[in-house]
């Protein structure tokens, strides 16, 4: 179904095929099963070593339960998620969990808060230092060792590690939370909304810092944000979300520039631009996101979509490559042109 | 700014310090600008830099231990006579009448603002009878008419809902329709999309629009996204730790900002049409706490202009660059 041309000398690192995570909705005294909310509904996509791949989608669109089921933190419905470990292919999503610890070790966190994210009554030593204790490695003179090399990384000064996360700015905050992830050398990083929670003028430092460590490290990030700008810029890959599935995945210049799926085109036109020039007509959405609980029938977008017509409302397109590497789940994606984002040239 | 028209309200010298057992925080250290009559004013800041205080002490809310300590604020009311807000008692009759009277508010956080035990519909009513002599069933048909008029569908069914039964767009759709029942002359939104998500956004913000073109209201909008700044002012107030650093039309200050911090901030923002994968200029440090404000001119220890001796131990004061045009750093003296 898809090509895994990645260009020369990659190889894919996580291949998710049919992901399906449905909670059930209970009612009543025997709570029996009366509906479920499909939080992510057969999603499919893959990710080479050392690249980034975006998920995006607004609140409710099952990106953060996609990045969940992937390092099993939650089990998934359905599907599998192969992570090539040292060679052997592995499908975490079925592993026996004796097994899951050493494949954990590849696969790390960085969450969106750094205020709730990091224990208040632990010291940045032991915050840093908790990945390396709980996997056994080294003795506390090693662990202390790596702690030092990991907070110099990110740029925290080493002899900061007997203090406590309160006497640090929400991006120093960040970055500890950054180090912690880096502790056990993972390959893969999973970063929900890494930069949301930070004032503008520290975001960029801490998305510079993403950018160094991945140059450095050779880490492969699944980046999971809502934020379009932010994802642009971390990018090398997109894939657009829409009420539990993948609607368009494509090279970030190429989904920014031309987006085939028109789900993709309202979300671009949405984002205000910090250029007051460029106050372009919006396309504006009407109604709202659909409830996963009850979705649509067809495609999911069809109800607000202003190009839909009787077979969307169907049938479910099927994901098609309409150039390399970039998948759109549109009945209409090759008839329509739709707008993009122009380059600035100021 | 404009000599042509008087402006609808104006803020000089704003001072609004929090008095703590821990020390006192200025939260709002000598702000001021105008708005204009059918004007939208975007006031611009990171967190702490006093854009919500500002709001509050305009309305007369700032919480304890805050309080106002210098400062104007002079509003002029629909029959031409001025009012400064500030020498008014906070909990006054004639405040009261302003407040969701003359001036409406929207908050960012649509889930908070609005209580959860009664409809919406109760919130609107009581709204409209506080500022006008009308019956209630008159009250209730204004209410319908002010949820049809930002979008709300059914609401003849929606005003006897409560506020968790509506989703995030809705909620903030009600919200402005409680701020725009009493037909305020100047609108505050602070933050009012931040909660939202992007299409959503687009929606709230193209119905501010078109209720600003309709009725010809003030807007002033307190946000610290520089994208809606773009789209939505005519004037702009960009604030840092409670002073106003950098004034001007919206294209002045995206095309031609002065301020260090402005610029700084314009450069290291990532933006839609950017290219992948570059590395963004940073600004260094970190917004300080309030209670280590630097000495001078409180953005000195991030900015890459900084002059020793004289931006550490002075501060600059707001100086004219042009019409309409002010800023608030040595660079320019």
């Amino acid at each position: 179904m898809t090509s895994r041309d990645a260009g020369p000398g990659r190889s894919v690192l996580l291949d998710v095929k049919g992901l399906k995570k449905y909670f059930p909705i209970r009612r009543g005294l025997l709570q029996k099963t009366v509906g479920h909310v499909k939080a992510v509904d057969d999603v499919s996509f893959f990710l080479n070593r050392g690249e980034t791949l975006s998920l995006v989608g607004e609140s409710g669109c099952g990106k953060t339960t996609t990045s969940r089921c992937i390092l099993r933190a939650i089990a998934p419905s359905a599907g599998q998620v192969l992570l090539s470990d040292n060679g052997e292919v592995v499908d975490v999503a079925t592993v026996p969990k004796s097994r899951l610890r050493s494949l954990r070790r590849q696969m790390q966190m960085i969450f969106q808060d750094p205020f709730s994210s990091l224990n208040p009554r632990m010291t940045l030593f032991d915050i840093v230092g908790e990945p390396l204790l709980v996997h056994g490695v080294g003795s506390v003179q090693e662990r202390t060792d790596r702690v030092v090399e990991l907070l110099s990384l990110v740029g925290l000064r080493p002899e900061y590690m007997r203090r406590y996360p309160h006497a640090f700015s929400g991006g120093q905050r960040q970055r500890i939370g950054i180090a912690r992830a880096l502790a056990l050398n993972p390959r893969l990083v999973v970063a929900d909304e890494p930069v949301s929670a930070l004032d503008v003028s520290v975001q960029a430092q801490i998305l510079n810092l993403l950018l160094d460590l991945q140059e450095k490290l050779g880490l492969t990030y699944l980046f999971v944000a809502h934020d379009l700008s932010v994802v642009k810029h971390i990018s090398e890959r997109v894939a657009v979300m829409y009420v539990g599935r993948i609607v368009e995945t494509a090279p970030t210049e190429e989904l920014f520039g031309s987006p085939r799926h028109p789900y993709t085109e309202a979300l671009l036109s949405a984002v205000p631009k910090p250029n007051p020039r460029l106050r372009s007509e919006r396309i504006v959405l009407q109604g709202e996101v659909a409830d996963p609980a009850n979705t649509p029938s067809g495609c999911h977008f069809h109800p607000r979509c202003q190009y839909a017509q009787a077979v969307c409302r169907e049938r479910a397109p099927v994901q098609e490559e309409i150039a390399p590497n970039h998948f759109v789940s549109c009945h209409r994606a090759t008839e329509l042109s739709l707008r993009g984002v122009a380059r600035s040239t100021s | 700014m404009q000599n042509d028209t008087k402006p609808l309200l104006s803020v000089r010298n704003l001072k609004t310090s929090f008095f703590q057992d821990e020390g006192t925080t200025k939260a709002v250290d000598g702000a001021s600008f105008d708005v204009f009559p059918g004007k939208t004013l975007g006031i611009v800041g990171e967190s702490g830099c006093g854009k919500s205080v500002t709001a509050q002490s305009i309305l007369r809310i700032v919480d304890q231990p805050g309080r106002i300590v210098e400062g104007e604020i002079v509003l002029t009311r629909a029959d031409g006579t001025e009012t400064d807000l500030v020498k008014l008692k906070a909990d006054g009759r004639e405040i009261r009448s302003i407040r969701g009277g003359d001036i409406g508010l929207i908050f960012q956080e649509p889930m908070t603002s609005f209580s959860p035990v009664h409809t919406v519909g109760a919130q609107i009513i009581e709204a409209v009878m506080l500022h006008n002599a009308v019956s209630r069933k008159e009250a209730r048909r204004r209410g319908i008419e002010a949820l049809r008029s930002v979008g709300i569908p059914k609401p003849e069914r929606r005003i006897d809902e409560y506020s968790f039964e509506l989703s995030g767009g809705l909620r903030q759709r009600a919200m402005i329709a409680v701020a725009l029942s009493c037909d305020p002359r100047l609108l505050i939104a602070d933050e009012p999309t931040t909660a939202l998500d992007v299409t959503t956004q687009a929606q709230i913000l193209d119905l501010l629009r078109k209720i600003q073109q309709e009725r010809g209201m003030a807007i002033m909008l307190i946000t610290h996204n520089l994208g809606v700044v773009a789209e939505m002012a005519d004037d702009v107030v960009v604030m840092y730790l409670g002073r106003v650093v950098e004034e001007g039309k919206v294209d002045d200050i995206f095309h031609d900002a002065k301020h260090p911090y402005t610029k700084a901030l314009l450069q290291s923002i990532p933006s839609i049409d950017s290219t992948p994968r570059v590395k963004l200029p940073t600004i260094s440090g970190s917004i300080p706490h309030p209670f280590n404000r630097p000495t001078g001119c409180p953005f000195h220890p991030r900015c890459v202009s900084f002059m020793p001796g004289r931006c550490d131990t002075e501060e600059p004061p707001l100086l004219s660059v042009g019409e309409g045009r002010t800023v608030s750093c040595f660079l320019y003296q």
